[in-house]
């Protein structure tokens, strides 16, 4: 009989409808598609203001992405494609979003993004996506000052996550709290690129280290590496992370450490709903409220 | 808008800095990059198009190769000596 196989890295597809929230013919709505290496965001906004989104993985085809994340996002709305006054295409597959106005980097609008669910406040941003890692330093409006992309492949990402989390078998949402039962935090493990990180974490299992052991030395290795990024870019209050890894406890809380910054400020969307990992969606639909508005003027 | 492309690993960091502002899309420094590692981009900067010059997205992940032959003459390099608006600047500490 053969084994069950259980997919650990397999994070939730969702999407969700602001409560309290609805729409008229007569007004201004727009979307946002960020179609990222690894998920596919779309979010829709209503007279600029946050209305729906929708979460699905990229598959081969970013087209077919870009459609699947935005037909998530219309689900049960009752608004179809054709009610989108303006829609603007970002992240890495955003030349693909064959449905879009425009296309706009994923740095101007993740910037945006995080001012839309942070507020003015906000003056750091580190985007962790599935294949690279942002910093961005904005203004109070969401204006990218400043911007650094780390160079290489997967190396503390998202993806590099995920192959941890099949490796250890345990499933991706767990990973970042089961990092944090450890007693003393080891040392980072030396290599950040994936596929040696996962030669090195297997040795260590086999000399005997426990799993929480192994993920925690894991994920130190990515925090210190996105500390590096920030710290080039220059530190500066607040400090929001957007992208997958926002929901990683176990990156979070050791970020917070090495930066010394003592309380990142709690994503709002823990009160109102707004997920970070929509940010540069949310920003997108910004961008294509400004755009609409401005064609209109002429 | 101040673009770093390069890297940060064991041998060091090493960074090409480009500043949006003082750039004006000229294309010089396009022309002299020995390794053809950047290239005019449009960037979408305060709701409008603005023609910049960009380390094309084949070398991003790749500066330290592309860049090897350069880097240790830091800001004497082509790109940065041609660049009348001092628009591109470098960074290079080894370890």
């Amino acid at each position: 009989m053969s084994q069950p196989t259980t997919e650990f890295w397999r994070w939730q597809e969702y999407h969700r409808i602001m409560p309290n929230k609805k729409w008229t013919k007569k007004d201004l709505i727009t979307a946002g598609v960020d179609v990222g290496s690894v998920g596919s965001k779309a979010a829709i906004m209503v007279n600029g203001e946050a209305y729906s989104w929708g979460i699905t993985r990229t598959g081969s085809n970013s087209p077919e992405s870009a459609k699947k994340a935005l037909d998530y996002a219309l689900q049960d709305t009752g608004l179809r494609v054709n009610d989108l006054k303006y829609i603007v295409g970002t992240g890495y597959g955003r030349v693909n979003v064959p449905m879009a106005n425009k296309a706009i980097t994923e740095i101007a609008c993740h910037a945006k993004g995080a001012n839309y669910i942070w507020g003015p406040s906000v003056r750091t941003v580190l985007d962790v996506g599935g294949q690279d890692i942002k910093a961005i330093r904005i203004d109070e409006t969401g204006r990218v000052v400043s911007f650094l992309m780390n160079d290489k492949c997967a190396a503390g990402t998202g993806r590099g996550m995920e192959v941890f989390a099949d490796l250890l078998k345990i499933p991706i949402e767990e990973i970042g709290e089961i990092s944090l039962r450890v007693d003393k935090e080891p040392e980072p493990v030396s290599c950040t690129c994936v596929a040696f990180a996962k030669t090195e974490a297997m040795g260590l299992l086999r000399k005997g280290w426990s799993k929480e052991k192994v993920l925690a030395a894991y994920t130190r290795a990515m925090a210190v590496r996105m500390a590096n990024l920030i710290n080039r870019v220059g530190l500066e209050k607040e400090v929001v992370i957007t992208g997958g890894q926002s929901k990683n406890i176990g990156i979070v809380t050791r970020i917070e450490v090495i930066l010394g910054v003592k309380t990142l400020p709690m994503p709002k969307w823990r009160e109102n709903g707004l997920d970070p990992m929509v940010a540069g969606a949310l920003g997108a639909a910004s961008f294509a409220k400004s755009l609409y508005e401005k064609a209109q003027r002429g | 808008m101040i673009t770093h492309y390069g890297y940060c690993d064991g041998s060091g960091e090493y960074y090409i800095i480009i500043d949006s502002d003082k750039c004006n899309g000229c294309g010089k420094c396009v022309q002299v990059c020995p390794q053809k590692a950047l290239q005019l981009e449009t960037e979408f900067i305060d709701l409008e198009d603005k023609t910049i010059a960009a380390v094309a997205e084949a070398h991003r992940k790749k500066i330290k190769y592309t860049c090897s032959a350069c880097k240790p003459e830091t800001n004497k390099t082509p790109c940065i000596l041609v660049c009348e608006f001092k628009a591109i600047s470098s960074v290079w500490n080894p370890r």
